[in-house]
């Protein structure tokens, strides 16, 4: 399946964070004629998955990637290594960006977007900086290409142009920047200064010589440092970044984005403190519960949104901090379980966001109540909008089964029960924010004062969106039944794994 | 053989230059004067800073008097650095000028600025070269008469005013300056700046000293904007033409920081100054005050040059913190700050000059819609405002990283964070002016006429500034090391007593790195 064996495979890494560059001047260049613009997206978006088809090749094989680029400040470098939680994230974001490229063509010619052009570059450098993210060797690494994403997806936010956009971008950039700036650089150096390095090593950097205060303030700074990870109460950006187009909330607010923040917390988890090692710092507790508590809450608050795209951004925020729970429960089948997660989420909340911009597009609906008995006009669409909400619930034969139980397991291995609560009352919570919209949809009959829908008026959703909205929602199913080339990449990643070890 | 005299040369070419200008007449022709000697005395600057790099010191006896007893110019790394910045800011300014000032000050008076400008450029290098304290004090006085005309020179009739203030302000401090060096002169008999380090240090305790010690923190303070006595420079910087605030934004208080650093380092020694007068606390409780309250003000101005001044008067503060840590790598840092503010701030100032060009008006609502209609200048202040912002891979974050790694080494948690939080008032105000520009429509009144981009001239000086910023950010091989043994040859008192070892070691350390 390796097509790129020919090459050497650290400059794999170079590639998969290059090609998207040179896509998005291809872009540029192609400007003007849209159809040749999209098939060059499509074709880079391609040829990058092909790349960390690659890559994740090589990591089977136990092949080493790594990469130097400059060396910034005395001791640190820009510098890239492949691991496999980097592998597993930059599959599921080159992926989904290939199935975007295709929604979006739809989408934006559908809803007739301006600015076209700037959209697919922007989309193109967010992805090359979350690929630069994936494979970071150090913290100063992944704090550069951090900054840089939350940057390159700001004129994708405010891409409408409007007030509203602009209010949504100025929260976006306002948390994201602040929270990376006064917390998570704060960390970094904090770290720097203290332990001598930067690297990501397998167990941890951190020895006996730094005192436990300051390790436990440091945990702190990172969890909320890390502000894509959208924990309470620095989740404001996530809804208010809503108002971008459906594209860029599907890839970038279910995938990229929130995903990198996610993904950045399980690396200093795994690679900064050491899972071993979490259950003795004092502040791991706390975080836990305030991730548990964000889980909960913003669940409530998705409930009171009638606005589809707003309840599947508090969905995400509680979904978000499944992970973040998972990573801090100090378990490795946890661990493993947030891992998948990353996955599971990341296809049942695409195929959501997908149906919700679809909907926008063919009927102009944006709130829940009007979208009642929508299941007769859109099926197809519905159908999907069901499989994606039973996957984000965690019901077989989805794949968000499988994220939910070693997460459940985890918090049994680890002897937090309340945690096992938590995800319970949460998944009740979850049937009851997102179950009703395909039931009204298709088992509400249709209203007697409602004008009877004319032949006209008869809706078709865009066909490149429906053949992306298709593919992700077999990605739900499929992923239920063949989860294990992906549970043994995770069974790669140092200290995590799947097997349950009991009390011992 | 000639390459003896390349200490004095910064000096001496714009001093000749000057009166030349005024003699060509030629507004044409004494731009190109000015810029061609700015440019060579940069020239030679940089080979100084490579020179003292690879040796250590220079040593200059002015009419071949043998210092003490004759004036001495002494190159070191780090007015070396500095003086590679100034020249090279100048050179950049210059060249912006010539259309800049087209517009701004009346055609008469171009050769008056081109001469202020040159006699101004006259003024810094002496202070950063010379190893005299009183002749530090008659170049402080050049420089600074010269600012006092180049803000006046404007057509707007509130720079007179602002000039008038700069003034009276500047004044005293010089004349501070002056008292302190006289109560040192008096108390030990010289003025060679090495000797009157060696002279202080044997006196144990000494009244007049620490009198003149105040005098001279307090004129210096004045002259670098230290929070609370920077009430002069905002009215001096919005009201002056954009070419002159673009160069005094970037040069002049970076002067002055460096006369504060000479003076508590070489000359009364940072023991005395930090331990035995306990000046440390002082300064770095104002430096954090600056940081906020400046930075604050400054997200509340609707003129953009006042928020770039007040911007400036914080960064200012950034400087000072550095100094006021007492570590090698806390002034290391202020030293790489003064380095990397330049950059910015010049490319900013230039910026708003060519919005003030275009618009005429240099008010935040004059920036609406400008993402489109000026977009080369507009992405030049969004590189310059990101580094101000210290994002990473610009200069900014640089500076900021060794920062809050010089604050974090001494355990000072609490001011690293303080530091961190004053770079998010940053994005506030820069945040306003980008907001105003990519998102929002231009006035009506402003649309009958079409704003067009800037002209090349003005572009190229900025945008040379722009991608100085971004390189600064990713290869920090040159800007780091001779800002670390810059500080390094500050912070040894023994390497400033005995010449001879002094080199060596220095020369070690560049070895070594």
């Amino acid at each position: 399946m390796n097509i790129w064996s020919a090459l050497e495979p650290s400059l794999l890494i170079n590639l998969t964070i290059i090609v998207p560059l040179i896509g998005a001047v291809l872009v540029v260049l192609t400007g003007k004629y849209p159809n040749l613009r999209e098939t060059v997206s499509i074709a880079t978006a391609i040829t990058l998955f092909t790349l960390v088809l690659g890559i994740t090749d090589n990591t089977f094989n136990q092949i080493t990637m790594a990469t130097t680029w400059v060396s910034l400040l005395s001791g640190l470098e820009i510098a890239f290594s492949v691991e496999p939680l980097g592998v597993l994230f930059a599959l599921v974001a080159s992926f989904l960006w290939i199935i975007t490229t295709i929604y979006a063509i739809g989408y934006m010619r559908g809803h007739n977007e301006q600015n076209q052009t700037r959209f697919y570059v922007c989309f193109a450098l967010a992805i090359s900086t979350v690929m630069a993210i994936c494979f970071s060797a150090n913290l100063l690494t992944l704090f550069i290409f951090y900054e840089l994403l939350t940057l390159s997806t700001y004129p994708l936010v405010t891409h409408a142009g409007t007030d509203d956009a602009k209010r949504g971008g100025r929260v976006y950039l306002g948390i994201l920047l602040g929270t990376s700036i006064a917390f998570l650089l704060f960390a970094i150096l904090g770290t720097w200064v203290s332990a001598g390095t930067l690297d990501f090593t397998p167990g941890g950097i951190f020895t006996d010589v730094q005192s436990d205060g300051l390790i436990a303030l440091l945990l702190v700074l990172f969890c909320y440092g890390i502000g894509k990870a959208a924990l309470m109460p620095f989740h404001r950006w996530l809804p208010a970044a809503m108002v971008a187009p459906t594209p860029v909330s599907a890839l970038l607010h279910a995938v990229a984005v929130v995903k990198a923040g996610v993904f950045t917390i399980l690396k200093v988890v795994i690679y900064i403190f050491g899972i071993e090692n979490l259950s003795q710092i004092m502040t791991t507790d706390l975080m836990l519960y305030i991730a548990a508590a964000t889980v909960l809450l913003s669940s409530c608050v998705a409930m009171t949104k009638d606005n589809l795209k707003a309840r599947l951004a508090y969905s995400t925020v509680s979904q978000l901090s499944y992970i973040v729970v998972g990573a801090l429960l100090a378990s490795s089948i946890a661990a493993a379980g947030a891992a998948l997660h990353i996955v599971t989420h990341a296809v049942g909340k695409i195929t959501l966001f997908f149906c919700a911009g679809a909907i926008m597009v063919a009927s102009h609906k944006k709130n829940i109540s009007e979208m009642v008995g929508l299941g007769r006009k859109m099926p197809l669409t519905m159908v999907a909008f069901a499989i994606g909400t039973l996957s984000i619930i965690g019901l077989p034969p989805m794949a968000g089964t499988w994220s939910k139980w070693y997460l459940v397991a985890g918090a049994l291995e680890a002897d937090k029960l309340i945690i096992v609560v938590v995800l319970t009352i949460s998944t009740l919570l979850n049937i009851v924010y997102l179950l009703p919209i395909p039931i009204k949809a298709f088992l509400t009959p249709p209203d007697e004062n409602q004008q009877p829908w004319s032949r006209a008026e008869t809706i078709k959703t865009p066909l490149p969106s429906l053949i992306a909205i298709g593919i992700t929602s077999t990605a739900c199913v499929a992923l239920f039944f063949y989860p294990q080339p992906i549970i043994d990449l995770i069974n790669l990643i140092p200290d995590v794994s799947t097997e349950f070890r009991g009390q011992s | 053989m000639f390459e003896q005299h390349f200490p004095v040369l910064p000096i001496v070419l714009p001093l000749i230059a000057a009166p030349l200008c005024m003699l060509l007449g030629r507004s044409q022709l004494a731009w190109l004067l000015a810029t061609i000697v700015s440019g060579i005395s940069f020239c030679i600057a940089v080979s100084l800073l490579m020179v003292t790099l690879d040796q250590g010191v220079l040593s200059y006896a002015l009419g071949g008097w043998e210092p003490p007893w004759g004036i001495e110019m002494r190159l070191d790394v780090a007015n070396a650095l500095i003086l590679s910045v100034v020249t090279g800011i100048s050179t950049l300014v210059l060249v912006y000028a010539k259309d800049s000032i087209a517009t701004e000050i009346p055609q008469s008076q171009h050769t008056l600025f081109y001469t202020a400008h040159l006699l101004c450029l006259t003024g810094l290098s002496g202070i950063l070269t010379t190893g005299d304290a009183f002749n530090l004090f008659v170049f402080l006085e050049i420089s600074s008469l010269a600012t006092y005309t180049l803000v006046s020179l404007a057509s707007d009739r509130r720079a007179l005013t602002a000039a008038f203030r700069y003034l009276v302000m500047g004044t005293i401090g010089a004349t501070f300056i002056l008292i302190g060096v006289g109560m040192m002169y008096m108390k030990t008999g010289t003025l060679n700046m090495l000797d009157l380090a060696a002279r202080i240090g044997e006196f144990e305790y000494n009244r007049t000293l620490n009198t003149g010690l105040a005098f001279i923190l307090v004129g210096v303070s004045i002259k670098l904007a230290l929070f609370p006595l920077h009430m002069w420079l905002p009215p001096a910087y919005t009201h002056a033409p954009s070419a002159v605030s673009a160069f005094l934004a970037s040069t002049a208080t970076k002067v002055a920081v460096y006369v504060m650093i000479r003076f508590i380092f070489t000359i009364y020694g940072a023991e005395y100054v930090f331990y035995s007068m306990g000046m440390d606390v002082i300064l770095l409780v104002l430096a954090i005050v600056a940081i906020f309250n400046c930075s604050f003000v400054a997200t509340v101005q609707s003129n953009v040059k006042t928020m770039l001044a007040y911007s400036s008067v914080a960064q200012i503060g950034y400087m000072i913190l550095g100094i006021s840590l007492v570590t090698t790598a806390g002034l290391m840092a202020g030293l790489l700050h003064i380095f990397n503010h330049a950059l910015m701030k010049g490319a900013l100032f230039m910026a708003v000059g060519a919005v003030f060009m275009r618009t005429g008006s240099a008010d935040i609502k004059a920036f609406r819609g400008l993402g489109k209609t000026m977009p080369w200048t507009m992405a030049a202040f969004t590189i310059a405002g990101l580094s101000i912002i210290g994002v990473p891979l610009t200069a900014g974050f640089v500076s900021k990283w060794y920062l809050v790694t010089a604050a974090l080494e001494q355990q000072h948690w609490m001011i690293a964070f303080l530091v961190l939080i004053g770079s998010l008032l940053a994005i506030v105000y820069i945040g306003r002016i980008l907001e105003a520009a990519y998102f929002k429509d231009p006035v009506q009144s402003a649309s009958d006429k079409t704003i067009k981009e800037a002209p090349l001239m003005m572009l190229v000086p900025m945008w040379i500034l722009a991608v100085a910023n971004i390189y600064f950010g990713i290869d920090t091989s040159l800007s780091v090391t001779a800002a670390d043994a810059a500080a390094n040859w500050l912070f040894e008192p023994s390497a400033q007593a005995v010449f001879q070892s002094a080199s060596q070691s220095a020369s070690e350390l560049g070895a070594a790195r």
